[in-house]
Formats: C-alpha cells, structure tokens, sequence
C-alpha cells in the first residue's frame, strides 16, 4: 500500500481573474503525492503553494490540466473532506469565538454522514487532548480567546487526532508560533505520521524546517515547480536559483547572513 | 550616559474579577546610544507586555505596579495616555508593530496614514510640505516611492506594507526605536529585505538605538548586540549576542536554544527538543524558581529560593546554579 498515488496533478493550471488582470496562481504544475509521505511545498509568499492546497482540498478547481485524488477529480467536498483535512496558519480565525472549544472539537464530527454516539465522540475527543498533551480538565468550559497562540495550534491539530483524516495539509503551521512550540507542534506531526500514517503535506516558506520534517520538497516560485526532489539533494545539491536564495535567506546561527 | 534606562519596571494586567496577573516583574536594563538590544522569549513571557511599559503607555487592563523607565533622564511613568501619544510616541520611543496589515487603516492612502503623523506632532505644516517631507523620507527605503504613498494599504505587497510601517514609525527620527517582532509575519526572503532596510536606516543616522524583539534566536545574533532571554516576565539571561547563543549558562536559555533546528547539511538527526511542560501561571504568587517546574537540572530547594541576577562569566544569569 506504501506506493499508492493520493494526489496526482498533471499540467495543472488556476488562474483568478481575466484579461489584462490574470493571476496565473498555479502554473502547469506536475507531480504526485504518495500514500503515507510527508511532502513539503516551500516558497516565498504569493508563490502560489497556498492555492495549492486549497486545490488538494478541493476549494479550488483547476482552470486546465488535471487533479486527482485517487484517481478522480475532487467533486464534492463534503465527502472528499473526510479523509482530507487541513491545519491553518491563524488558529484563532479557525474557531468560533462564541463556542467553547471541546463543543466545537465535537462538532468536528459533523463531516460525518452518521455521528457516533455522544459517549464516544467525548471519549475521542479526551483521547485528542491528551495527544496534544492537554489535560480535558483544565479545557472545560473555555473559549478560544482564552488560550494563548501555541495552545491554539495545538487545539487546531487536537481536531486531526479527533477526525484522523488520511491526509493533512498544514498550512504554515507553525509561523506563528515561537520556536519551543514549533517544535512541539513538529513533534506532534511526527506523531501523526508514526501513529496514523498519515500523508502530510507540508506548507512553509522556511527551508530548514521542511528540511528537518520531509520526505520530499517541492520549492515553488511564481506558480511553478521549480525543483523537487529527496530533501538532502536539494538542500545539498540546489540546482535552481529560486532554492539557492531560499536557503540563503535563512538566518543560519553559524554562517555570515547580513552585513552591518 | 546611557539615553534608555529600565528601573526594576513590574507591570500587571488586573483583570474583571479584581486579579491581577504580574505579566512583568523586576525588569531592570539600560542601554547606551546605538545600542541594539534584543529580546527574546517565548510568546506569553511577557515581550508585549514590556514593549506597552517601554513606551509608558499604560491602557487599561495594564498597569504599573513598581519602577521606572526613563528615556534620556526623562521618566515615562505616571502620565495619562494622551500625553504619551501627545510627548512621547514617536518622538522620544516609537514602536513599529507586528502585524503592519493591522497597523494601517485600510481605508486611507499610505501617504495620508503618514502626513497624520507629522501633522499631529508638527505644528504649522502644510500638506504640500509635509508630502514632500514624505517622498524624501520613503526615497531613503530602496521603493517604488510614488506608486507607495499613493497605494491604500491592501495594494502593497507584505513586505512593502511592513517597510512602510517602519517608515512611519521612524518619521520623526526617534530616539528609541522598540520593533515588536517587526518579521515574524513575513517569509524569510521578505525578511531580509526588512532587516536590510532597519540597517540602512540605523547606517544613514535616522534613529540608532533599537530594541528588537523576536523569538528568533538565530535573527537575533545576525541583528542584535546584546541579548536578553525573558521567561516568565523576567529577564533570566543578559548578555552578548555571541555569549548568549553560542555559551548559554541558564538552563532556559540552553533549552531554548535546543529547540531551534536549521537546514544546515547532515543536520537532519539533531532533532529540535521542545520543551516540556507549560509556564507557570502569573496570577498566583511565585516564591521560587519560575524554571523549576520544567527544568531539567532543577534542584530541590529550586522551587523554595527565589533566584536573583547574579554575574556569571561577564553576563547575567537568574539561576543559582549556572555556571
């Protein structure tokens, strides 16, 4: 099963406005995604990685070419979301400020066709917070506001425990979040990975963290794939310009980055 | 002389239930002209809540509780919000925000955002002046200047609209400049255009003292030159910046740095360890040790004895036991 394709683009192509206005957001791109890999999109912003995965989500269709989940195109997401689930960069614009958060990691079970019984959902929901290493007790009766960015982050990957989807897409998880929490929330993608073999689709503009988490990287720029291949070569190895600068850009602790 | 002097500043959020929650306690640094300081630390330690108290601008859930800061020989405290925003933003202490999407009103051009500042702070200007002022001014920022000024805030891209954000700020040549995570928003190669640009201003002399706030540890070597590491409302390392990430000595520092990862070659097995566990809760009281809780090489009387900022190898520490 290890070699299954989940996602498979072929010239793909989506574009957002007309005439003179025209975005090509993702520009005739190529590729696969296999069954139980982490693969990593990196690249600046507006290089179009995020329109990518709001494809894989099926939010948006592609305007040429094809893309598959499966072997079909995404058509209903209702359904398609059952085994596709996505992470956000903002957590608190993912939840409802007026809902408690267990009441809404309960709700999570919604993109079901029949829920499971009350017991269970709150049984599965316990076993969600304490993936993420929070205590259900010390949740009861809070609101999102109440809770601080990194506790967010990790309620948002709580629902993935909850739902535990085929696939994640995380879209720059951790950006907002300070470097400690980075690497719980890297812990619990690990943990994903190892516990659920999960396919992962990673998201990010830093190299070094796609780097450290991936089995393959995709670098994008301006809408096209550049480069992809095994994290080693390319970090080692860059053959494209757009990589180079990427890694050149990180503020590495040991080597020269700006001058003063 | 030392032109930003911080006083054992504690500042505390009371809250609708009458508690208060000690977001800063006994805050105390000074820093000389062209001095750039950074600050680093978990989200929650506290970064935001000093930079409020820097600036003097206590707005209610926020106070004071004790010290002072003085910018220049000048104390900050006791002053009403209006005087602050009227004497002393932008002037004396500016701060450039975080998110530069939220720090500009979308409905207005970027060049009226700008002509405000100066008009509030220039008496018997004229528009025109105040535009020239301007284009001369946002020359310096290495843009496209008139498609800039002439653009409402959603038109820019990300890093245009933080370079124009640093540009208002420092409109007024400051005598302190507090960025408050001034790139955690942006991609690393917007980054670096920023930073580049916060050097260009320090070079041409439009302000030269700054602290940087960020949890970046490795940007904070490559921009800063000192550091301190807050955890828990208190600063528990203070040093160089070449002391304080190459040669940690408090364990916080040491974790801190053990959690950073890098795409350096054949780097991939050093993996990045999180710390565990949470920050203590700063509505209680806390007699001992704020690390102790999830410090690995925590003693038993740790959680007992408070710690105090004592010198250890030219720098200064929080524990009683780094050495």
């Amino acid at each position: 099963m290890q070699n299954d394709i989940l996602f498979e683009a072929q010239n793909s192509v989506c574009t957002f406005g007309h005439g003179k206005k025209l975005v090509k957001a993702v520009d005739d791109v190529s590729f696969n995604i296999k069954d139980g890999e982490i693969v990593s999109l990196v690249g600046g912003s507006g290089c179009g990685k995020s329109v990518l995965a709001k494809m894989m989500l099926g939010l948006h269709h592609p305007t040429s070419g094809t893309f598959t989940y499966k072997g079909a195109p995404i058509t209903d997401y209702n359904v398609h979301w059952r085994e596709v689930q996505a992470v956000f960069q903002d957590p608190f614009s993912c939840f409802n400020q007026f809902f408690t958060i267990r009441s809404q990691l309960k709700a999570a079970f919604g993109i079901y066709k029949e829920k499971p019984s009350n017991s269970e959902m709150e049984e599965r929901v316990d076993q969600a917070l304490l993936a993420v290493n929070v205590k259900p007790s010390e949740l009861e009766g809070k609101y999102p506001f109440e809770l601080s960015g990194g506790q967010m982050q990790r309620m948002l990957l709580a629902r993935i425990f909850v739902l535990k989807p085929k696939v994640l897409i995380a879209d720059e998880p951790t950006s907002m979040v300070d470097a400690c929490v980075r690497a719980n929330i890297l812990d619990y993608l690990m943990k994903l990975k190892q516990e659920l073999s999960m396919t992962i689709v990673f998201i990010t503009h830093d190299i070094g963290l796609a780097y450290y988490v991936s089995d393959r990287l995709f670098i994008m720029h301006k809408g096209k794939i550049v480069e992809q291949g095994a994290p080693d070569d390319v970090t080692l190895r860059p053959k494209s310009e757009h990589t180079i600068q990427l890694l050149e850009d990180i503020p590495e602790i040991h080597k020269e980055w700006i001058k003063r | 002389m030392a032109i930003f002097e911080v006083d054992k500043l504690s500042l505390h959020y009371l809250t609708r239930f009458g508690q208060k929650i000690h977001a800063v306690t006994d805050v105390s640094f000074t820093m000389e002209q062209g001095e750039i300081l950074g600050i680093a630390g978990e989200s929650g330690c506290g970064k935001s809540t000093l930079v409020n108290g820097l600036m003097g601008l206590f707005i209610p859930p926020l106070y004071p509780t004790s010290g002072d800061v003085r910018v220049g020989g000048e104390s900050l405290m006791n002053r009403s919000p209006e005087d602050v925003r009227a004497n002393i933003l932008s002037r004396k202490v500016s701060m450039i925000p975080q998110g530069a999407f939220n720090a500009l009103n979308p409905t207005r051009k970027v060049k009226d955002i700008a002509a405000d500042v100066m008009a509030a702070h220039i008496k018997g200007v004229d528009k025109k002046q105040i535009y020239e002022r301007l284009k001369e001014r946002f020359d310096l920022f290495g843009m496209d200047t008139n498609k800039v000024l002439n653009s409402h805030p959603i038109q820019l891209t990300a890093g245009e609209r933080q370079r124009s954000v640093i540009g208002i700020s420092t409109l007024l040549n400051p005598q302190m400049v507090i960025a408050d995570e001034p790139t955690s928003a942006l991609d690393v190669t917007t980054q670096k255009v920023v930073i580049k640009m916060i050097f260009d201003l320090l070079e041409k002399g439009i302000f030269s003292t700054m602290i940087f706030i960020t949890h970046e540890l490795p940007l904070l070597r490559h921009v800063a030159n000192n550091i301190a590491i807050m955890y828990a409302g208190e600063i528990v390392e203070k040093g160089t910046a070449e002391q304080v990430v190459f040669d940690p000595r408090h364990p916080y520092t040491k974790a801190l740095m053990g959690a950073m990862l890098s795409a350096e070659p054949g780097q991939k097995q050093r993996k990045p360890t999180a710390i565990e566990g949470a920050p203590p809760n700063l509505a209680n009281p806390i007699t001992g040790c704020r690390f102790a809780e999830r410090c690995p090489q925590a003693k038993p009387e740790c959680k007992q004895n408070k710690q105090e900022i004592r010198i250890v190898g030219d720098r200064q520490v929080r524990c009683d036991y780094a050495e």
